[in-house]
């Protein structure tokens, strides 16, 4: 039972990692807690769900099309709302973060109705395994397979490459890099990007393991994916994957502990929790204020 | 009197009636947020919390005890605030980003707890019955609207209200200058709840019918877009900014779906081209002077100053 419950709270957490990774990234770049990163997720899960229904295309390649397109609308978003504001007060960005949230999803409630779709059948076969005395389902294996072969990518990209350095210079000091010769704003878009086709494969695998996509999925997922990013601690890569994995098992957890309709606010709990006891999170930095 | 007052309100349509008294409520809590975002600078994205909670517990003091409007009224607005500060103590040492996110988490805790209260009638919602009051709800609504426009009025004036505003200056020096800033947040954040626990009282027995879904983070940010429209920290501004954004729904019945589309585009554009809102900047006071073909009162210190008198 507990094993069970693990691998489900694993599951589930990859997924909220995935999300969580591009809230944490945008965060430490631009200090700006990217409101509509939740709706990027949601339209990659619709991405996903049209890929499979209509362009009739192999569950993997809906994946790469989800992302592929949430890495455009991300950039698009950035230049468009976020852009402008680089010189004003964290307030404004913050406002026009919740305006752009609440236009998309108003925007996909027009274009995709109220009612939550599913998947077709056929798209995934899912299996059952047995192990010990928990099953595993093969769309279970394959969300944690690919979350973790998104997130070691990530770890490479940003430790190995040389737009990774970049974007650990800009996270530490952005005029100093932009000093430096870093094209700054290029580096933001791609910090966008990165995080916004993570948020699409989120989508596509959550759409898959729960076969509902709906307007208003991007809402609660942002909210406790935030909440996993701020559990990790917020800017911090790492503290992402982390704080994603033990916001979906303590979910689980708690539902199996029969509070199932206290479901989403045990996410909230736990982030108002972090946010009095350790408001820098399990791996976070500490941040000197300077006057 | 309140006969009289019913017969003056019956000979206006029902439905006008109806916009005069959402822009009203709309107005309190516009105010109420006013004093939390505008003058003390944290921004609070649960503020629909607030107004949940004063419309349930308006109505279930008015199922239970049925005591006068008036002292409803009252008692929902200090439960409203107790709670707040309750809530506000340890969250309010958070700043900006942080506290909005904290703000936006409590007001889901709240949505989820009513929703599975039996009190508050689970996700059934509750049925209101009518005030216990015999002047009639528009015009209750309305003396309430003035109420909190003079006394928020009021507060921007006073020593507090200039305290808020070195808060959102910059709480640092606010600090170093001999301001308790905790606990001036905390007294400002109590003022907002018990202004939106009176809104949401007036809400619940104007409507008739409340459910905790109602209050979520659609509710929140209607009242934002009111008050960054109208421009943070000014008065007038949420005054404007509530009644335009509580009466366009009405008027553009027709594009009644794309409203939160144009909310959506409405709190982008205006941090971009206008973040000060429409009122940013102008004060209110100035243009009646000017009207009346006074100079305004600073204008007149700074040209002393300039000619060095």
């Amino acid at each position: 039972m507990f094993l069970q419950q693990l691998i489900n709270g694993i599951a589930l957490g990859s997924t909220y990692a995935l999300i969580a990774l591009g809230y944490t990234m945008v965060y430490g770049i631009i200090t700006l807690i990217n409101f509509a990163h939740g709706e990027i997720y949601m339209v990659g899960a619709f991405v996903g769900l049209y890929a499979t229904t209509i362009l009739k295309v192999n569950y993997l390649v809906a994946i790469l099309i989800a992302m592929v397109v949430c890495m455009l609308l991300g950039m698009f978003i950035e230049r468009i709302a976020y852009r402008p504001l680089r010189k004003s007060s964290r307030l404004s960005a913050l406002i026009s973060a919740i305006g752009v949230s609440i236009f998309l999803s108003t925007l996909a409630q027009m274009l995709f109705g109220a009612n939550a779709k599913g998947y077709p059948e056929g798209v995934f076969p899912v299996k059952q395994i047995t192990i010990g005395s928990a099953e595993i389902s093969t769309l279970q294996l394959l969300i944690i397979a690919i979350s973790a072969l998104l997130m070691i990518s990530l770890e490479f990209i940003v430790h190995k490459t040389k737009i990774g350095k970049a974007m650990r210079a800009t996270s530490e000091d952005y005029n100093t890099a932009a000093l430096m010769g870093i094209n700054v704003n290029m580096v933001i878009s791609f910090t966008f990007a990165l995080g916004s086709s993570l948020a699409a494969a989120g989508g596509v695998l959550v759409g898959l393991l729960f076969n509902a996509v709906s307007f208003n999925m991007g809402l609660m997922a942002g909210l406790k994916a935030f909440a996993a990013a701020v559990l990790g601690g917020i800017g911090s890569i790492p503290g992402a994957m982390l704080g994603g994995l033990l916001l979906g098992v303590t979910e689980v957890a708690g539902v199996a502990f029969g509070f199932s309709s206290y479901r989403d606010a045990i996410a909230f709990a736990i982030l108002v929790l972090v946010l009095l006891v350790k408001p820098t999170g399990l791996l976070g930095r500490k941040i000197q204020k300077k006057v | 009197m309140a006969d009289f007052l019913q017969q003056q309100l019956g000979y206006i349509n029902p439905y006008y009636l109806q916009i005069i008294v959402n822009i009203g409520i709309g107005i309190i809590l516009a105010l109420a947020l006013n004093v939390v975002t505008g003058l003390t600078g944290q921004l609070s994205l649960g503020h629909a919390a607030f107004m949940s909670i004063g419309a349930f517990t308006s109505a279930v003091i008015t199922i239970k005890f049925g005591i006068p409007f008036t002292y409803n009224l009252l008692l929902t607005g200090f439960i409203t605030a107790a709670v707040a500060a309750l809530i506000g103590l340890p969250i309010l040492r958070l700043t900006g980003d942080y506290l909005a996110i904290c703000t936006l988490g409590f007001a889901e805790i709240v949505k989820v707890l009513f929703l599975n209260l039996d009190i508050t009638n689970k996700a059934l919602g509750l049925s209101v019955p009518a005030a216990n009051t015999t002047i009639p709800m528009p015009v209750v609504v309305w003396i309430v609207v003035l109420l909190t426009i003079v006394s928020v009025t009021c507060i921007h004036n006073s020593r507090f209200g200039r305290a808020l505003m070195a808060v959102r200056g910059d709480e640092i020096a606010a600090e170093a200058m001999g301001i308790n800033v905790t606990r001036y947040k905390v007294q400002s954040f109590a003022i907002g709840a018990f202004i939106a626990g009176v809104g949401g009282g007036l809400y619940a027995h104007f409507m008739g019918y409340i459910n905790p879904s109602d209050f979520g983070f659609l509710k929140s940010v209607d009242i934002l877009s009111m008050v960054v429209l109208g421009g943070l920290g000014s008065i007038t501004g949420s005054v404007i900014g509530a009644t335009i954004l509580s009466a366009a729904p009405e008027f553009l019945r027709f594009m009644a779906n794309y409203r939160m589309l144009v909310y959506g585009c409405l709190l982008v554009c205006m941090m971009i081209f206008r973040p000060n809102g429409l009122m940013g900047g102008i004060s209110f006071t100035d243009i009646v002077l000017r009207t009346l073909g006074r100079k305004p009162r600073l204008k007149i210190i700074m040209e002393q100053k300039k000619s060095g008198t």
